[in-house]
């Protein structure tokens, strides 16, 4: 039997984490394992921190992941990156959009945005992979994919064909945004490979 | 929803209730959109053969689905824990009546409070309407279970009760498509006088009926497959039902488990067979001891309470560590970090009216919607918030309570979906008794906060066809408020001044503030001109940047640095907007007095 694994995705409501999510959740499927997904949606979803929590083996009954039991990270944004540290392990990898989305306190001038503040990741050993997902989306001709970067980044460390990938990509996307999406995807995977 | 196989699909606990409705042969459903069980009809109104609609509130909803049963037709009500409230005074009475087609209410709870005011216990409804309750654990089952409530609900003659938790609602699994069902009754007028007129006399003798039904479904909970032993450990046994089953079975995966799918009435006979096979027995269920008080009652020792906390969700790891101080994880601390709360998105019309009310001095009661973020800094304009309708009542009793000096110092703001769910009767009040309040109905034209569902003030059904849109100022002067005005709230200044004159009055009155959701559809096809900040003009007042959109950042100058770019030497900083994320409302144009906020192409 394998044992199940656990991804975290955070980031902040509107930046597609959801459909992020999504795709690897059908790509796992695709590859036979079963899987659960828990999201939260209303309220939390108006601009604030959120996450999506996947697991994956061959048979999941809960749908959250323990804290410190979170072996991938797929954060969206850099201090959304670190909000969710008690979720980590010393072996958990962390997969960041290097990107900074500035909250409600920080925009209006009450307090600063925390300076390297990844270095709270790596100083507790954790692996971090950082991806510039916007402008690898902008080189692909459409900022809008820079999702499918980070499922691309993601995808190197799960236990499916990119092949399988492909299929759910092309199967999921309309037809129109294809190939800009697969390049996105591809770019992901070199980004972290 | 997304196929995997032929047979399998990948459905969320809500999309899964909403086919297995479509499979039990629905034909009717009715209920108001409330965070966590709104997919239920955005999907079900997509089957073919069942017809869906938003009501304006949880016991019309309720009432419809009633009415439906009465007909002969398998009907579904569909509400979040708190929306139960609102149709308790329908419930207690099906419980009574019975119908004629399948009837089944779904409460979808919300422990943890994610989208929620307050994180009620629901299962404690189907104990005092004396109700059979479901409880499934996750997708797959809340389709099966649900056309075993509508099997229940005929074989019985009762209303089912169906519960639901975020946990459920929002998690995506693997779900199996099933046969096809139909309901026992036949759809057709029948005049049932003695079940269906619940004058004292009747209604005696259907209290009885009421009684030696749920003996019936005791009887049922005996030897239904929903109730089941997992085999395993006789050191430990654990009790547990919903997705709290989930967490059992993952942090004592080699326990006996009890696994109650009908969580009212209890299986007492299989309860005390399996308390008698463990050596410690254990009741893990979220919130309440529900099944822990009924199970102590029946003089069964176990822990529950004592161990399980009664407040939020609970997870794996709570449960392990309750049961198991030893396994307490050592986890790594979290990080102080600036917080990221929910916000209005960039161009919410909701942010002008707050902006202004902020300044104006007075208590502002509010109500449940997107627009209770108002109370977050820098607004910080929310006095109170308590439940759906609340607010007009609520301004009232407070005018009625500081009599006349408080004619000025008292407003109330609610949506127009919650005006048009419970607002309206609050509105008569305040007339009828009159009281000076000012009530503030910020009418963006959708249901916004649970995403954008249709309501009888919107123009549209649940399918988006045209439909009748009440006249919300026509609606308001109907019901005697002689003084509404209408706004244009992304107006600030001239926003503020109808408030003023408003507020000052000594009579009722209505501000209507008219202006759509920017999420609408047509508001994101739009072709914007953005705002942006011509910085050389920029003073730094922070005019803007007090409207705390999200679009608009401020830059503060290091040390010399206003001189250098040939600022005043004590200005403080710049604002910018950012154009990717700017909705073009213009609220922050109209604040600035310094031609610094202007539109490309002027």
């Amino acid at each position: 039997m394998r044992t199940t694994g656990n991804i975290l995705f955070s980031g902040v409501g509107g930046q597609g984490i959801l459909l992020a999510s999504e795709i690897t959740a059908y790509s796992l499927l695709a590859a036979g394992f079963d899987a659960k997904k828990s999201e939260v949606h209303g309220m939390a979803q108006r601009g604030g921190s959120v996450t999506a929590q996947l697991r994956y083996g061959d048979r999941v009954y809960s749908p959250l992941i323990e804290p410190g039991r979170a072996d991938i990270q797929v954060a969206f944004e850099m201090m959304e990156a670190v909000r969710y540290l008690p979720y980590l392990h010393k072996d958990s990898k962390v997969i960041v959009n290097t990107q900074r989305i500035l909250p409600p306190s920080v925009a209006t001038g009450k307090t600063a945005y925390p300076e390297e503040v990844l270095d709270k990741l790596t100083g507790q050993g954790i692996e971090v992979v950082c991806v510039d997902a916007f402008e690898l989306a902008r080189k692909v001709g459409e900022v809008r994919t820079a999702n499918m970067v980070m499922v691309g980044a993601l995808s190197v460390f799960l236990p499916i064909d990119p092949a399988v990938y492909e299929q759910v990509i092309g199967a999921r996307v309309p037809a129109k945004f294809r190939e800009v999406n697969l390049l996105a995807f591809a770019e992901g995977r070199k980004a972290s490979s | 929803m997304v196929k995997i196989s032929d047979e399998s699909m990948w459905l969320s606990g809500n999309e899964a209730i909403a086919l297995g409705a479509f499979e039990a042969g629905v034909r009717v459903a009715s209920g108001y959109p409330g965070t966590p069980s709104t997919e239920i009809l955005e999907n079900l109104c997509r089957y073919d053969g069942v017809y869906t609609e938003w009501a304006p509130n949880e016991k019309v909803g309720l009432e419809v689905a009633i009415g439906a049963s009465f007909a002969g037709v398998r009907a579904l009500a569909t509400m979040k824990h708190v929306g139960l409230n609102v149709a308790a005074d329908p419930l207690f009475t099906a419980s009574y009546t019975g119908g004629r087609g399948g009837l089944v209410v779904v409460t979808a709870d919300d422990p943890e409070m994610h989208s929620s005011q307050n994180e009620q216990d629901n299962r404690n409804y189907a104990f005092a309407a004396k109700v059979p309750m479901l409880e499934p654990s996750d997708p797959a089952e809340a389709k099966e279970f649900l056309k075993l409530a509508f099997a229940l609900s005929e074989e019985l003659d009762t209303p089912v009760l169906f519960r639901i938790t975020t946990r459920v609602s929002h998690v995506k699994g693997v779900v199996k498509k099933g046969k096809m069902e139909a309901s026992s009754a036949a759809a057709g007028i029948e005049k049932v006088p003695g079940k269906f007129v619940m004058l004292p006399a009747l209604a005696r003798k259907r209290r009885v009926a009421v009684e030696q039904r749920m003996l019936k479904c005791r009887d049922m909970a005996e030897i239904l497959p929903c109730n089941r032993v997992e085999k395993g450990s006789s050191n430990r046994g654990f009790i547990t039902s919903g997705v709290s089953y989930l967490y059992v079975k993952e942090a004592f995966p080699d326990a006996a488990v009890l696994k109650l799918g009908m969580c009212w009435p209890l299986p007492e006979a299989k309860i005390r067979a399996f308390a008698a096979s463990v050596e410690e027995l254990y009741i893990v269920e979220e919130l309440d001891p529900f099944l822990e008080l009924h199970i102590k009652a029946m003089g069964i020792a176990c822990h529950g309470k004592d161990l399980i906390p009664n407040q939020g969700e609970l997870n794996t790891a709570i449960i392990r560590s309750a049961i198991d101080p030893s396994q307490t994880p050592d986890l790594f601390p979290a990080v102080d970090l600036p917080p990221r709360p929910p916000n209005m998105c960039p161009g919410c019309p909701h942010r002008g009216i707050f902006f202004n009310l902020a300044k104006m001095k007075v208590f502002i009661s509010g109500d449940i919607g997107c627009y209770t973020l108002g109370f977050l800094p820098p607004l910080s304009a929310l006095d109170s918030t308590v439940c759906m309708g609340a607010s007009v009542p609520i301004a009232h009793g407070m005018a009625k309570a500081l009599g006349e000096g408080a004619h000025d110092k008292i407003v109330a703001v609610i949506g127009d979906s919650t005006f048009m769910h419970s607002g309206i009767t609050g509105l008569i009040n305040t007339v009828y008794n009159n009281s000076a309040s000012t009530l503030i109905i910020l009418d963006n034209r959708i249901t916004a906060m649970t995403g954008q569902q249709q309501n009888p003030a919107s123009g549209c059904n649940i399918k988006g066809d045209p439909a009748f849109a009440i006249d919300i100022e026509a609606l308001c002067r109907a019901v005697g408020v002689r003084h509404v005005f209408v706004v244009n709230p992304h107006k600030v200044p001239e926003t503020r001044k109808v408030l003023e004159e408003a507020i000052a009055l000594t009579e009722p009155s209505v501000v209507i503030s008219r202006a759509p959701c920017v999420l609408l559809p047509e508001m994101k096809v739009r072709k914007t001109v953005t705002f942006y900040t011509q910085q050389d003009n920029c003073v730094g007042c922070m005019s803007c940047i007090r409207l705390g959109c999200p679009a608009i950042s401020w830059t503060a100058f290091a040390e010399g640095e206003a001189e250098a770019r040939g600022y005043k030497k004590s200005q403080k900083g710049i604002s910018r907007i950012d154009e990717i994320l700017c909705n073009a409302c213009g609220q922050c144009a109209s604040l600035c007095k310094f031609h610094a906020i202007t539109q490309e192409g002027e």
